[in-house]
């Protein structure tokens, strides 16, 4: 069998929900998760790792999904933009960016969302230079970055805010 | 931009692994944490046949910190390295590094050794072997060699890892007592790969006067450049060295390429100043290392 009909059944556990799919060796992540599982709120902007637009939770830390195999991780656990809000509400991070305007035409949200929850969850209270670092990874064409960084910032505060109560806390990571 | 077709080969143990290396030799390519190779994948730069994915070895997944050095393995992510402190205890200069490869998110995937074998000359881990004189381990079916960083690093992007080898480890050796490391770089923006920069590392003498001095450049040869600057330095503390003279000597002991981010001359210039402030940030270090003793 040529390499390209050949096909591995993937199976991830995808915001909380078991999702499988048959894919070829070379299907990148961020293609599974958009054509296979039709969950289009992972953005593929670069697909080589620059622009940060793709950045999914994989077991909660936070990767590029177009440098990813869909069949390495088989098995893995997978958060996308999709599954960070509670059932009826925004995560603390999504509602600072809403907040803060932290975001203009959108295209590269997904990307800095997932990148953020995993952050705030292991730095809660950053300084603005660690919050630099935690988005360097992430470009936005739009927004001038200033605004995202203050979203950092309050999501911060509204993570501080409602600790202690667990269905606000950012991400299932 | 998506990867060309290849077989896919999924081994669970490093003898499933040198197995499938052995049968696909030439047209095997190993696939780590993929942050180099997928790109040049999705480029099609690189078309590899066959990929073996080491990524369920869970036996590469290693960090031993001793007190004679730091072995890394095959699967040990950039971040688990940077963010172990028994790595960093006995030999700071990782955690130096690591800082300064790619991005966070990058680091969460990408793999020490990976980065090696890829060989990339603008690439810090390279340079952070080189200084240190360390080596990496490949395996092959049948028997395995500990190459010296010296011998391994073979030109841009290439190394003497050969058909059907798998490399498993890489060793770091701890400096001398009175050792002080840093690494700096320059790059256009923050984790890009650097226009400039270097591993430092500084030996200070029983009172406090450089002994030993050299660094390992990026971005200015084919494979990192390691100068040796003792006699540069001259036995000297710190505080009375002819930085002048070390920034010339560093000018002349590489031979840069100009190209679309910064011009030879413009190159040279910057490794000097640059090696200039990592060698004077690794004599403090060696200072402060030195008491922990």
């Amino acid at each position: 069998m040529s390499e390209e009909t050949t096909r591995y059944l993937v199976t991830l556990v995808v915001n909380g929900v078991v999702r499988e799919a048959a894919v070829p060796a070379r299907r990148l992540l961020s293609d599974f998760l958009r054509h296979d599982l039709g969950l289009t709120g992972t953005h593929v902007g670069c697909e080589h790792g620059v622009c940060g637009a793709c950045t999914v939770l994989l077991d909660g830390e936070p990767v590029r999904s177009c440098l990813t195999f869909a069949v390495t991780v088989d098995g893995h656990e997978v958060t996308t933009v999709e599954g960070l809000a509670g059932d009826n509400e925004l995560s603390p991070v999504q509602r600072a960016f809403t907040e803060c305007h932290g975001l203009q035409c959108g295209f590269c949200t997904p990307g800095f969302l997932c990148a953020v929850t995993a952050f705030l969850r292991d730095n809660p209270a950053p300084t603005e230079e660690e919050a630099l670092e935690a988005v360097s990874g992430n470009l936005c064409r739009c927004t001038g970055y200033q605004n995202i960084i203050k979203a950092v910032h309050r999501a911060a505060e509204i993570q501080a805010e409602t600790q202690g109560r667990p269905e606000d806390r950012g991400g299932r990571a | 931009m998506k990867p060309p077709p290849f077989a896919y080969h999924a081994p669970v143990s490093v003898d499933e692994a040198l197995a499938a290396l052995a049968e696909t030799g030439p047209h095997g390519k190993v696939l780590a944490g993929g942050q180099s190779l997928i790109p040049l994948l999705n480029m099609r730069l690189a078309a590899p046949s066959h990929l073996v994915d080491i990524n369920r070895i869970g036996e590469l997944d290693t960090i031993a910190a001793r007190p004679g050095g730091v072995r890394v393995g095959a699967l040990a992510r950039h971040a688990a390295v940077e963010r172990s402190a028994e790595a960093a205890a006995v030999l700071p200069l990782l955690r130096q590094a690591l800082a300064l490869v790619a991005h966070p998110v990058i680091r969460n995937r990408g793999t020490v050794v990976g980065s090696l074998v890829h060989a990339d000359p603008s690439a810090e881990m390279p340079a952070v072997l080189a200084l240190l004189g360390g080596s990496v381990r490949l395996a092959r079916l049948g028997g395995e060699r500990e190459v010296a960083a010296a011998d391994f690093f073979t030109g841009p992007m290439e190394s003497a890892i050969g058909p059907g080898e798998l490399a498993v480890s890489a060793f770091f050796p701890v400096p001398p007592p009175r050792s002080g490391t840093a690494f700096r770089e320059v790059a256009r923006r923050h984790g890009d790969y650097a226009v400039a920069g270097m591993a430092a590392l500084v030996t200070l003498d029983e009172d406090l006067r450089i002994a030993a001095a050299r660094v390992a450049c990026v971005s200015v040869g084919p494979a990192p450049v390691v100068i040796d600057l003792s006699d540069a330095c001259g036995r000297r503390p710190a505080a009375s060295v002819s930085w002048d003279a070390v920034a010339a000597a560093v000018r002349d002991g590489i031979d840069p390429d100009g190209d679309i981010h910064a011009t030879a001359e413009y190159r040279r210039h910057l490794t000097g100043v640059l090696a200039v402030r990592a060698l004077k940030d690794a004599a403090r270090n060696a200072g402060t290392e030195a008491v922990d003793e």
